[in-house]
């Protein structure tokens, strides 16, 4: 009989013997004693036997393959299909960054602090904002947990979101407040497809402690933010702007009205993957810099005088504030955020404004062409790479004709938005080809 | 005095110096040219108006080479489990298998579009569907999310599962139970979902106190967050009353599955009563730390949580896999799309690796490993519960605290002696704790090399505190001013 291994374990059959022998028992199986008899598994589990390496990539690959490859990409909502320089996974492929462990001994993690603090400087500076955390989940929780924060800042309950915040984020804050006590109102998009003014203004209380809105919005369109900021600090209340597409800001002024925000960063380097691992961020004014969740790093010296970098402000943190704690964010993205450090590294100040440039290109080229055949809705305000289009056909009727064209077209709007009919949203960037755009827009009617 | 001979596995080697990379900037310099653009090119202003952006402030200007250079000159600065042992107690930093991150970069998994019609992601959701079930499998529970994107966000989703079902029988309660012993998310999570925490003791042998339970539980406790085996690495071996207790009273018994690498294969939380539990894939089922994140918290629930799950649920429909929204009774989403979906490849290729055979004897190797330190540093540091330690061994400073060095002060040291310390501090039950999971991943000849290094620490308590005391030296910087950096944050580089 083959004796029993896995590969991944470096223990002949005589180290564990030894070792039980000097543990001074007869057998494994002594050491489970402390499992009750009853609750022992006896058999194997249920599934595959070991399988080798290559049997491994050999079931991935049938599975890439079952969802396809070769198909020109026009899908954005909340997930962006931009270039990824090579240089990032060639970097944090190196086992001293991906197999670390939160820094929590600064000594032996210079180089994941380091980085965190560029991260960190990085947002601050596309943003406008004084202070960036380290990382957030993701953009959806990230937006949950940046109204909380502003319900925290002002001691008010209610909250205002716009219906034109990403529909997932929106699903996902209501999960998260439902038990705090935090009452939110939704208030609807104009025919520009941003935030009615006079209904926010109407839905604005004494109580609001912020109004959340996203931009550019689920449809692409640029929020006026000086005008959203107005009226919520008018009566009191914080703005707190969501960000889902962070090459926006290459080309877009940041919302420096705002009090918090919460920034998606998949768009810097972080691949699609059927929506995940992606990182979120929360960025703000230093002076609320108490009440922001997760871990933050900050500059100090060494006994010696030298420059170097830690965690700090811990006591927000759940490991120590327990049941106080100003979220139970623990594990966050540190890896993702290093991809978005590189990628920011390598685009840098000039590199994100050109792209952002090519992006406003191909989305305006194709509302044009798209707008040929189809009615590109909310054309009344600013965009950057996303449109709303609106047909005859069903859109998921046309998606699926695209499919076969090896095209995959727009984000039927239907579910999310019956109000708006026949409505998909599509988007472009750098990596959608004149010619890509002309074949799907020639669909398109 | 810093180095000695009984510093084996390490010798210190030129380590490169490397400033921020905003101070390698300067403009022209550019790491990247895009392809010429093939549309009209827009003039921004007169798209945006006002709102146009001009500058991009201080982001950086550097080249590709400079930015190879400068994180991996970073990257050297860190300690990895590609290194050497990572103690970390209830971390679990086990060896990352390169065969995941290549299945997880595979371009139609990677570059996958998460709202691409079902038809060609029909890929993407077998992965999902075969890891739930297998996770299912070995947790012994009936369904299960992989939504939540690390463990705390599995611990809300489980909770306020929890509320949702007991809300559904007429009254959602309003506490939860958690020992002293529990992780610092645990009553943040219950908080989070609208419940007071009431706090529960362990008895002297580290486990929960079942005359404190039997008092505390009530119609008005919703349930209790346990965490098993526990902190300090002891199985609850009252499991099957504790769950009799709660489920006489109508409670539920969340178990926050961060221990679950002492378990797989050898016993499933299903079988002894466990309501709902969280898994942490970056702990037990080897997808990587990445240096904090990101994590993945599926959340395993019994029959009568089920219809309660977040939105969507991977369904069979006509033969081909689908998405199902209309779940009337779920709690809604945690997290948009459909959770961290390259850290379920990671961990599905993790279990394909190890089948049934290869996850127990991983689990094995882990309590074995666990319990052979515990037998060699016994007597060298104080063993606060003789209780019988499953994947990790709790000790306390109590012996070196006589001369002044304490947990934290050891762990500098070790760092000298080339390891990671233990877990410093925690849990909170037992004063001046090292934590110490070796997981499976150490070979004889490293744990035997820890242990050395401990007892050398050990030695150096007795014979020379001061030693102790403003160790690492090392290391690219000594002990960090963390008070100052508290008191006035600096939380960016400014020019």
């Amino acid at each position: 009989m083959e004796q029993l291994f896995m590969r991944y374990l470096p223990k002949s059959p005589t180290d564990r013997e030894q070792m039980l022998r000097e543990i001074g028992v007869k057998s494994i199986d002594d050491l489970f004693a402390p499992i009750p008899k009853e609750y022992r598994l006896n058999r194997d589990l249920a599934i595959p036997r070991q399988m080798a390496e290559s049997e491994i990539i050999e079931w991935f690959r049938a599975r890439a393959a079952e969802n396809g490859t070769g198909y020109s990409m026009f899908l954005g909502a909340g997930a962006y299909n931009h270039y990824r320089p090579v240089a990032i996974d060639a970097l944090i492929s190196r086992g001293e960054w991906f197999t670390a462990y939160t820094p929590y001994q600064p000594e032996i993690a210079q180089g994941t602090l380091q980085a965190i603090f560029e991260f960190q400087t990085m947002i601050c500076e596309l943003t406008g904002m004084e202070v960036a955390n380290a990382s957030m989940y993701d953009g959806s929780t990230g937006a949950a947990e940046a109204l909380m924060m502003a319900v925290r800042l002002t001691g008010r309950g209610h909250t205002v979101v716009a219906r034109s915040v990403h529909p997932e984020y929106r699903e996902v804050i209501a999960t998260y407040i439902q038990h705090q006590h935090m009452p939110f109102t939704e208030v609807g998009f104009g025919s520009d497809g941003r935030v009615d003014l006079k209904a926010l203004e109407a839905a604005i209380t004494d109580d609001t402690a912020c109004v959340l809105v996203q931009s550019p919005n689920f449809f692409g369109t640029i929020e006026d933010i000086a005008a959203l900021a107005e009226i919520a600090h008018k009566r009191g209340a914080l703005l707190v702007v969501s960000i889902a597409e962070a090459l926006s800001l290459g080309i877009v002024k940041p919302p420096a009205e705002a009090d918090i925000i919460s920034m998606e960063t998949q768009s810097f380097g972080v691949p699609l993957s059927y929506g995940g691992p992606y990182a979120g961020v929360i960025a703000t004014k230093e002076k609320f810099i108490r009440q922001i969740p997760g871990r933050l790093v900050g500059e100090t010296t060494d006994r010696n005088g030298k420059r170097g970098y830690v965690l700090t402000l811990s006591t927000r943190e759940q490991h120590i504030r327990r049941e106080k704690a100003t979220s139970n964010i623990c594990t966050n993205q540190a890896l993702i955020a290093l991809m978005v450090n590189i990628y920011m590294t390598v685009y840098g100040r000039e590199g994100l404004k050109e792209l952002a440039k090519q992006n406003l290109a191909k989305a305006a080229y194709a509302r044009q062409e798209f707008g040929k055949n189809a009615k590109v809705l909310f054309d009344g305000a600013p965009r950057f790479n996303e449109f709303v289009v609106q047909t005859k056909e069903d859109a998921t009727g046309i998606s699926r004709r695209l499919n076969e064209k090896k095209i995959i077209g727009g984000l039927p709007l239907k579910k999310f938005y019956p109000e708006l009919g026949n409505a998909s949203l599509w988007c472009c960037t750098e990596l959608n080809t004149r010619e890509q755009i002309d074949a799907a827009a020639k669909e398109v009617r | 005095m810093t180095d000695n001979n009984k510093i084996k596995k390490v010798s210190t080697h030129i380590s490169q110096n490397e400033g921020l990379i905003f101070e390698k900037s300067s403009p022209g310099k550019k790491a990247y040219r895009l392809a010429p653009l093939d549309v009209p090119e827009v003039d921004e202003k007169q798209a945006l108006g006002k709102i146009a952006r001009v500058d991009l402030g201080n982001l950086p200007e550097v080249s590709e080479m400079e930015i190879i250079r400068h994180f991996t000159r970073l990257s050297t600065w860190n300690y990895a489990v590609d290194h050497g042992m990572y103690p970390l107690g209830s971390c679990t930093m086990k060896y990352n298998a390169r065969v995941n991150e290549v299945v997880a970069r595979l371009d139609g998994l990677a570059g996958a579009h998460p709202y691409q019609p079902e038809q060609i992601s029909q890929g993407s959701l077998q992965v999902l569907k075969t890891l739930s079930e297998q996770l299912v499998e070995i947790c012994g529970m009936d369904a299960i999310t992989l939504q939540p994107a690390a463990g705390a966000h599995g611990e809300l989703t489980g909770i306020l599962l929890v509320r949702a079902y007991l809300e559904s029988k007429g009254n959602p309660r309003k506490k939860v139970l958690i020992p002293d012993s529990a992780h610092g998310t645990n009553p943040a999570t219950a908080a989070m979902a609208g419940y007071e925490v009431e706090n529960l003791k362990s008895n002297a042998a580290g486990m929960v106190d079942l005359p404190s339970l039997e008092a505390q539980m009530n119609e008005d406790v919703a349930g209790l967050m346990l965490t098993n085996p526990s902190t300090i690495g002891v199985f609850e071996q009252q499991i099957g009353k504790i769950a009799e207790i709660l489920h006489s009273k109508g409670g539920l018994l969340y178990m926050d599955g961060a221990n679950m690498n002492a378990l797989v294969g050898k016993a499933r939380p299903g079988d002894f009563g466990v309501d709902v539990m969280h898994l942490n894939l970056h702990k037990t089922f080897s997808t990587p730390h990445g240096g904090g994140g990101p994590g993945s918290g599926p959340v395993a629930v019994k029959k009568m949580l089920e219809p309660f799950l977040p939105t969507p649920v991977v369904v069979e429909k006509n033969g081909k896999l689908a998405l199902e929204y209309n779940r009337p009774q779920s709690i809604g989403r945690v997290r948009m799309f459909y959770g961290n979906f390259g850290m379920h490849i990671r961990a599905l290729a993790y279990i394909m690796a190890n089948g049934p055979d290869g996850l127990r004897l991983t689990t094995e190797d882990a309590v074995l490993n666990a319990n052979y330190i515990r037998k060699k540093l016994e007597g060298v540091f104080d063993l606060p519960y003789s209780t019988p330690s499953m994947h990790e061994v709790v000790f306390s400073d109590k012996l070196q605290a006589k001369n002044g060095i304490k947990t934290g002060d050891i762990a500098k040291r070790l760092i000298d002696y080339g390891f990671h310390p233990y877990t410093v501090s925690f849990p909170m039950i037992v004063h001046g704790a090292l934590m110490i999971e070796p997981t499976e991943s150490e070979s004889k000849e490293e744990l035997d090399q820890f242990i050395e290094a401990m007892k050398a620490v050990a030695e150096e308590a007795e014979t020379n505190p001061e030693l102790i005391k403003n160790a690492p030296y090392n290391t690219r910087v000594s002990r960090m001013d963390e008070t100052g950096a508290a008191r006035k944050p600096i939380l960016r580089w400014k020019p």
